[in-house]
C-alpha cells in the first residue's frame, strides 16, 4: 500500500539529500512535489494545503536551513508532521464497563460494513468478550444472508429480522435483548448502506440509535476513496454521530490519503484497518507506522506483533532475529511460509517484509497459492542439508535431482533459488552495518533514518 | 438496398428516446455533483480578475478536489490557456466556459455501445470488491431485456458469501434466468454451464458476474484469466465485452484498477457505478484519457432502471449547470 506516495516522496527527498544546504527556493520546489504526492495519494486539497504550510513555516527556519544536514531535517518535518497528521497516538475500540457494548457500523455501498462486523466479532473474541452480530441492513438484497453465512462460519450468534422485528431498530433492539439472553457482552449492528446519507437513511439510523444504546458508532470507509471521503466523513458525523473509522481494503495499492484527509479535516480518529478478505484480516492502525510505511520501510514492527499473537513468542523473537540478521536458510524459509501461513493472507504478510513481493516474483508466480507453497516446501525438502543452507552450490545436475525428487521442473527450482537469492541480498541490505542499526532502531520504536530522533508526537 | 427484417428503424428511436428521458431524470441527481463543482468556482476562484497565474492554480486545485488527478487537471489548465490565448479571452468567467469546451474535447468520441453480437455472446462484469458488480449485472440484464435481448446471468462470483442469492434476487426483478452453482464452486464451471445453457434456451447474452478481486492479488487475478479463456474457448470471439465497474467515489486508485484489470482481461468498457453519490465527476475525465477507455454505462441509484448509456455532452452539462451564465443548453 502507499507505493506510489512512497515513490513520490522519495524522489522529492532525493532533491533535499542531494544538497549540503538548502535556499528557500529548495525548500519550496521540493514541497511542491511533496504537495502533488499527496494530492495524487488522494489526501484533500486542502489537507495538502495546510500540510505543506506547516512543513515550510518550519522547514524554513532558521535551525533547519542552517544545520548541517537540511535535508535530513526536512525529510523529518514530513515525517513527524505526517505522524501527526494520522492522528499521533493509537486510538483503540473501547468497551463500556456495563455490557453490552453495542456497535454501530455505518458507511456508504459496498465500503465493506458486512465484512467488516464480522472481523469486529472475531477481534472482540479475541480481546475476551462474547459478540453477537446483528443483520439490521434491510436494503440489500442478500444482505442478511451473507451476514448469517459469515457469523455462521465463526460460530458468532446472530439475530437477523423475524416476522415481528421488520425494521432495523426493532432488529437492533432484539439483538440487545437477545445478547443479555446468551450472555454476550459485545453487539455489533451491520446496517443499510447509501450513497450519500438522504432523509429515510437518516431516519432509520437515528431509530437505531433511539432504539438501542450505541457505544460506539464506526464509520467504515473504502481507503480507496477519493476526495468525497472528507464530505462522506463530515457527513455522516454531524447527522447521525460518528467515534471512530474503519479503513477496509488497505491491502489494495491504495496510497490511502482518505485515511489524511478524514483523521486531520473531519477529526475522526482511524480505529483499525481491514487488510484482506478473511475474518481474521482486522489490524489496530498505528499512525507512526504507517507514516513510517508511507516513507518507504517495510512494516516489520506489525508483523513481528502478529506472529506474536499467534505464533509462539519464542518463534517470532527467533523469525526476528534471524530476518535482521539476514542469515536465512532455505529450512528457515520453509519454516517462515508454514508459520506466515497462520498468520494471515500471505500477501499481506510478505508485504511487509522487506523484498517480500520480489521473493514472490522470482518463485513464479507473484503471489503463489496453496499448491504452490506445496511445491516450494516439497522442492526445499528434496534437497539435501548443504543444499538447503548454501543454495547456491546446486548447479544443473543438482537442480535435476531436487526437480525429480519434489514432481517439480528444473526452472521451477532455479526460480525458487533465484527468488531466495534476492530476498537474502535484500535482508542483508537491510542487516548491513548501517541498515542493522536502522531496522533495529525501528524495532525499538525509535528513529527511521540515521541522525533522527525519536519522532517527535 | 436488401429487404431483410429490419429490427432498427423504430426500436432505435425508441431505444435513443428512451436513453433521452433517462438522461433527464439523471440530471437532476446529477445535481449535487453539478452544484459542488459550481460552488468550488465560485468560492475558489477570483472570477472578477483577469486571466493570471494565481486563477490558473486555483482553477487546477477545484479541479483536482474533482479527482480529476494531477495530471490531468494540469493537462486541462494548459490546454485552457492555449485556448484563451487564441480566442483573446481576457475575463476569468469566459475562461471558465471555455473549461467546459476543453474537458468536452478531453472525452472525445468514442464508441460507447456494447457490442453483444456473439452465439451467445459472453459480457464479463469485473472489479474491486465493492463497487456494485452484482447490481450492475441486475440492471443491465434488465436494460437487455428493455432492448428486446434475451440475456442469461451467470453466477460466477463463487466466493463472496450469499452472492449468489444476491444476483438471484436481481435477476428475478428483472426476469431473468440465472444459473449458478454451489458456494466455493470453480467459476469457471459455471461459466461453461451458463454458455451451454444458454444455447440450449436460445439466449443470445450470458452476463457473468464475477467475485470482487483487488487488483494487487495477482492469484485471484489469475482466475479472472481463466474465466476470459473458458469464453474465449467456448464462443466465438469471446468474450465480446469486459466491463469494468468503477465506483465513482473512488479516487486516483481507479486508474491503477483500471490498469491492472486492463492487463489480465482486456477490458472492453468500463461502468461507473455511484456517480449520484459522489459530488465529484473529475475521476471519469482521468480514468478515460489515461486508460482511452470508453465508459459505456453510468449507474446512479438503487432502481433496475437507473443503469443507463453514458452521454458526455448530457454530463457536462449537468456539470457545469449553475456556473457562471446561466448553463447554455
Amino acid at each position: 500500500m502507499f507505493d506510489s506516495l512512497t515513490d513520490r516522496l522519495t524522489a522529492a527527498f532525493r532533491r533535499f539529500t542531494a544538497k549540503g544546504a538548502l535556499t528557500e527556493a529548495d525548500v519550496d520546489a521540493g514541497l511542491r512535489e511533496v504537495r502533488l504526492a499527496l494530492l495524487e495519494a488522494d489526501v484533500q486539497y486542502k489537507v495538502a494545503r495546510d500540510f505543506i504550510a506547516r512543513i515550510r513555516s518550519r522547514a524554513v527556519g532558521v535551525e533547519v536551513l542552517q544545520s548541517l544536514t537540511p535535508g535530513q531535517q526536512v525529510i523529518k518535518l514530513v515525517h513527524d508532521e505526517l505522524v501527526q497528521l494520522l492522528g499521533g497516538e493509537t486510538t483503540r475500540l473501547t468497551y463500556q464497563p456495563r455490557p453490552p457494548t453495542v456497535i454501530l457500523l455505518l458507511g456508504l455501498q459496498g465500503a465493506g460494513k458486512t465484512t467488516t462486523t464480522v472481523k469486529l466479532a472475531l477481534l472482540a473474541r479475541r480481546e475476551g468478550h462474547r459478540p453477537l452480530c446483528v443483520a439490521a441492513d434491510l436494503q440489500r438484497p442478500a444482505a442478511v444472508e451473507q451476514l448469517r453465512v459469515l457469523a455462521t462460519a465463526q460460530e458468532v450468534p446472530l439475530v437477523g429480522p423475524s416476522p415481528d422485528t421488520r425494521t432495523p431498530a426493532a432488529v437492533a433492539a432484539r439483538g440487545v435483548r437477545e445478547a443479555e439472553r446468551l450472555g454476550c457482552d459485545v453487539v455489533l449492528v451491520d446496517s443499510a448502506g447509501r450513497l450519500h446519507l438522504d432523509e429515510p437513511l437518516l431516519e432509520e439510523l437515528r431509530a437505531v440509535r433511539a432504539a438501542v444504546p450505541v457505544g460506539t458508532a464506526v464509520l467504515v470507509v473504502d481507503a480507496m476513496t477519493g476526495q468525497e471521503a472528507v464530505n462522506v466523513a463530515t457527513a455522516f458525523r454531524d447527522q447521525v454521530g460518528v467515534d471512530g473509522v474503519i479503513l477496509t481494503k488497505l491491502d489494495s495499492d491504495a496510497r490511502g490519503g482518505a485515511a489524511l484527509s478524514m483523521r486531520a479535516a473531519a477529526g475522526l480518529p482511524i480505529l483499525l484497518c481491514g487488510v484482506g478478505e478473511r475474518p481474521q484480516d482486522l489490524e489496530p492502525f498505528h499512525p507512526d507506522r504507517m507514516a513510517r510505511r508511507i516513507l518507504g520501510m517495510g512494516d516489520v514492527v506489525t508483523l513481528v506483533e502478529r506472529a506474536q499473537a499467534q505464533v509462539d513468542r519464542e518463534g517470532a523473537a527467533q523469525m526476528e532475529e534471524r530476518m535482521m540478521a539476514g542469515r536465512l536458510t532455505l529450512d528457515d524459509f520453509i519454516a517462515q511460509l508454514r508459520q506466515l501461513r497462520q498468520l494471515g493472507s500471505l500477501e499481506s504478510v510478505l508485504d511487509m517484509v522487506p523484498g517480500g513481493r520480489a521473493l514472490l516474483r522470482g518463485g513464479g508466480a507473484a503471489v503463489p497459492d496453496e499448491g504452490q507453497l506445496r511445491h516450494m516446501e516439497a522442492m526445499v525438502l528434496a534437497m539435501t542439508p548443504a543444499e538447503r543452507r548454501r543454495p547456491e552450490i546446486i548447479d544443473a545436475s543438482r537442480r535435476r535431482r531436487i526437480a525429480a525428487g519434489s514432481g517439480t521442473t528444473p526452472p521451477e527450482v532455479s526460480r525458487l533459488v533465484k527468488g531466495f537469492a534476492q530476498m537474502q541480498g535484500m535482508m542483508r541490505s537491510l542487516g548491513g552495518a548501517r541498515g542493522r542499526r536502522q531496522l533495529a532502531g525501528m524495532l525499538r520504536g525509535g528513529g527511521l533514518l540515521p541522525g533522527w530522533d525519536r519522532p517527535g508526537r | 438496398m436488401p429487404a431483410a427484417p429490419e429490427p432498427g428503424g423504430g426500436a432505435a428511436l425508441e431505444a435513443a428516446s428512451r436513453e433521452r428521458r433517462w438522461w433527464g431524470r439523471v440530471t437532476g441527481r446529477l445535481d449535487r455533483a453539478g452544484q459542488a463543482f459550481a460552488a468550488q468556482i465560485r468560492e475558489r476562484l477570483p472570477l472578477g480578475r483577469g486571466l493570471d497565474d494565481e486563477f490558473y492554480d486555483a482553477l487546477t486545485d477545484v479541479l483536482i478536489a474533482s479527482d480529476c488527478g494531477v495530471a490531468v487537471a494540469e493537462g486541462l489548465v494548459e490546454g485552457l490557456r492555449v485556448r484563451a490565448r487564441a480566442k483573446g479571452l481576457r475575463q476569468a468567467a469566459d475562461a471558465v466556459a471555455a473549461l467546459q469546451a476543453e474537458m468536452a474535447q478531453s472525452l472525445v468520441t468514442r464508441p460507447r455501445e456494447l457490442r453483444l453480437v456473439g452465439a451467445p455472446a459472453v459480457c464479463l462484469v469485473v472489479g474491486v470488491n465493492g463497487v456494485g458488480k452484482t447490481t450492475t449485472v441486475g440492471k443491465l440484464a434488465h436494460r437487455l431485456v428493455q432492448d428486446g435481448r434475451r440475456p442469461l446471468i451467470a453466477a460466477a462470483d463463487t466466493y463472496r458469501a450469499a452472492a449468489t442469492e444476491q444476483l438471484r434476487v436481481w435477476a428475478q426483478r428483472a426476469g431473468v434466468e440465472m444459473v449458478a452453482h454451489r458456494p466455493g464452486a470453480d467459476p469457471g464451471a459455471v461459466l461453461f454451464d451458463a454458455i451451454t445453457a444458454a444455447r440450449a434456451r436460445d439466449r443470445d447474452v450470458v452476463l457473468v458476474d464475477t467475485a470482487g478481486r483487488l487488483h494487487t492479488r495477482q492469484n485471484l487475478m489469475a482466475e479472472l484469466g481463466k474465466l476470459v479463456r473458458v469464453a474465449a474457448r467456448q464462443v466465438e470471439g469471446g468474450p465480446q465485452e469486459v466491463l469494468l465497474v468503477l465506483d465513482a467515489t473512488t479516487g486516483g486508485n481507479a486508474l491503477s484498477q483500471a490498469r491492472t484489470f486492463q492487463e489480465v482481461a482486456a477490458v472492453t468498457g468500463l461502468v461507473l457505478t455511484k456517480l449520484d453519490g459522489s459530488a465529484r465527476g473529475g475521476g471519469l475525465l482521468q480514468i478515460e484519457a489515461a486508460l482511452d477507455l470508453p465508459v459505456k454505462l453510468v449507474g446512479v441509484g438503487e432502481a433496475l432502471d437507473d443503469l443507463g448509456a453514458f452521454d458526455p455532452q448530457a454530463f457536462l452539462e449537468a456539470l457545469f449547470r449553475g456556473v457562471g451564465e446561466p448553463a447554455a443548453t
